[in-house]
């Protein structure tokens, strides 16, 4: 590694990046230590996420739906959430633990993340209600749809079938309009404030 | 949509000879005099504003509905949702900062430069904390590039929806940004740029918005930016440093940008997980979908811009944008993809930016179904909506680079539709 170059900026304090770097990665690096279960877990929920994620994390009104939807997503409306989708149980930690609940974000403690967790868990039926999660045993959770996803393959897939001169001329038989968007949703009017 | 062709609060007064008038105005002879030219105006008379009456200004009342618009439905909430930059009535390629879209996860911030710090740290021998005033000490540059949200167009995929372009397409701005490359801070902190590292970039806002950056884009072309448009970042921007990730999903152009991490390995925050993935129609997802590829639509006619003229000479104006590099040819077809003409570009296109297209017709008063086909400098022409969902499906969500249809009728309204 090269000296620096300008000397500009200072050395961060390892407790600055203590307050900082909170994130958490798949194989569990970044967790502090603590734990949580998810029979406690319900009660934190019920009192910091149920009003917009609703009782079973099932989502309220618009909210984000964080249990259930397995098996979906072939279906013509995927129901994407925490047990049918997320690939890792890092990011569900991490996320809430930074980011949530929304408008009080960052103020869960590290104990009250891992009930959350738990509960959220157990809302996906995939612990039962006396499952205790830990900094310890966090790794070894294998979450539903951690295979369900592949590196961006456009290159292989798309770019090689999609390059070259198009055609310009007779390029398709007659055409039919077969579907407007007027017949469907409202969009906003223009000229009226937004 | 009429308040663009109203007459003017004077014209109206002087009465219906005006407007006579007007609608003659560069026609073949004119029946009468045109009061706007006979009559002595009171602009030509009076007094404009003086110079000290506008510090800083806003566009005239007059394009009052060139403005950002928002539509509710579309999130849970307006802190975490989107608006749509008015491209329909825009022109040229920068984009006014001021009705650029915005895209919040926790709501646009207010943070002073004096109480803005960036961190670098991780995999670095010098972990190290820069003031604002460090930044815009390292040398600079400038580049325009295009943000594109990545679920632009998003809610087309299952059909026609949202009727306008600045709902269809309006997730996007383009600006000259003035930064810092990113590779210059890390290098101040002696990070570990083995191509096999990644960048891990977060936000100071309660979101975050943290997402992973593969080491090589780091090093390449990603700018630490202060500046868009000659001036500060507006605070919906990300005021005062933002993330430039020229020709990548606008996502990873993470605002208030307070810390950047070298670790080995994809962080898989929130942001490329549980979003940010593209699901196909057999269920599984693509990840990493960082590059926006190519993409165009015609700006006008379209459905808030109706052709207001009858027929005769028009323009057909239309952007086009690629995550690989530079435009270099739009196609136009009027017909609904049967013949295509290729427009001239405004100007040539530069990398990752948006350059402007148009083609100049003399419309005969019959139907048309517009479309715009942009091509890039990697020979990759932008697709159709059906080969795009014959690959993916209806549910990716994200990364909707199809070209687009408008219906014009004999009347010259514009809709957005699909086509056979």
């Amino acid at each position: 590694q090269s000296g620096a170059a300008y000397g500009l900026g200072r050395v961060a304090l390892a407790e600055e990046i203590a307050a900082w770097d909170v994130d958490v990665l798949p194989d569990g690096r970044g967790l502090p230590e603590g734990q949580g279960d998810a029979f406690s877990g319900e009660e934190v929920f019920a009192e910091k996420c149920a009003s917009c994620h609703g009782d079973f994390a099932e989502g309220v009104d618009n909210w984000p739906v964080l249990a259930g939807g397995f098996d979906t997503l072939a279906d013509e409306d995927p129901v994407k959430t925490v047990g049918s989708y997320w690939p890792y149980l890092s990011t569900v930690w991490d996320y809430i633990h930074r980011s949530m609940p929304f408008g009080e974000a960052g103020t869960l403690t590290a104990d009250e993340t891992y009930a959350i967790v738990a509960y959220i868990l157990y809302s996906n039926d995939l612990v039962e209600d006396d499952f205790v999660l830990s900094h310890e045993n966090f790794a070894a959770f294998e979450m539903y749809n951690t295979k369900g996803f592949v590196v961006d393959d456009r290159p292989a897939q798309e770019y090689a079938q999609w390059r070259g001169e198009p055609c310009m001329e007779a390029c398709k038989g007659e055409v039919e309009i077969t579907m407007r968007s007027v017949f469907l949703v409202e969009t906003p009017e223009v000229g009226t404030e937004s | 949509m009429d308040e663009m062709f109203k007459p003017s609060r004077r014209a109206f007064l002087r009465g219906s000879a005006a407007v006579a008038a007007g609608s003659v105005a560069g026609g073949a002879a004119a029946q009468t005099p045109d009061p706007l030219i006979t009559e002595l105006q009171d602009w030509a008379s009076y007094t404009g504003a003086g110079v000290d009456e506008t510090p800083y200004g806003l566009p005239i009342s007059y394009e009052s509905h060139v403005i950002r618009r928002n539509v509710e439905w579309l999130t849970a909430s307006p802190i975490s949702s989107i608006n749509f930059t008015p491209i329909h009535a825009l022109e040229g390629t920068i984009t006014p900062q001021g009705c650029a879209f915005e895209r919040h996860h926790s709501g646009a911030i207010e943070m002073r430069k004096e109480d803005y710090r960036l961190m670098i740290n991780g995999l670095v021998d010098r972990p190290l904390v820069f003031s604002y005033a460090d930044i815009e000490r390292f040398p600079r540059e400038n580049h325009v590039y295009f943000c594109e949200c990545a679920a632009n167009t998003g809610m087309e995929w299952a059909g026609a929806q949202l009727n306008g372009v600045q709902f269809t397409h309006g997730m996007i701005h383009n600006m000259e940004y003035t930064g810092v490359p990113l590779r210059t801070l890390l290098a101040e902190a002696g990070a570990d740029v083995n191509l096999d590292k990644w960048v891990y970039v977060e936000g100071a806002d309660a979101s975050s918005n943290g997402r992973s950056i593969p080491m090589e884009k780091a090093l390449d072309d990603v700018l630490v930016a202060f500046k868009a448009n000659g001036e500060a970042l507006r605070m919906e921007h990300g005021y005062p440093v933002r993330l430039v990730v020229p020709g990548w999903e606008g996502n990873m152009w993470v605002k208030w940008l307070r810390r950047i991490e070298v670790v080995d390995r994809a962080v898989e925050s929130r942001e490329e997980t549980s979003k940010y993935t593209d699901v196909y129609a057999d269920g599984t997802a693509r990840k990493w979908t960082w590059v926006m590829d190519a993409k165009s639509v015609i700006t006008a006619p379209s459905p808030q811009m109706p052709i207001a003229h009858g027929p005769g000479p028009m323009v057909i104006s239309g952007l086009a944008w690629s995550g690989h590099g530079q435009i270099t040819r739009v196609d136009v077809s009027r017909d609904g993809g049967v013949t295509w003409e290729t427009a001239r570009l405004g100007k040539q296109g530069d990398t990752k930016a948006l350059t402007r297209f148009y083609l100049d017709i003399q419309w005969d008063g019959a139907p048309m179904l517009l479309q715009s086909r942009a091509m890039d400098e990697t020979g990759y022409v932008q697709p159709s909506k059906d080969q795009l969902r014959a690959e993916r499906g209806e549910n990716a969500v994200y990364h909707n680079n199809c070209i687009q249809t408008w219906y014009v009728n004999e009347k010259g309204v514009a809709e957005n539709v699909e086509v056979s």
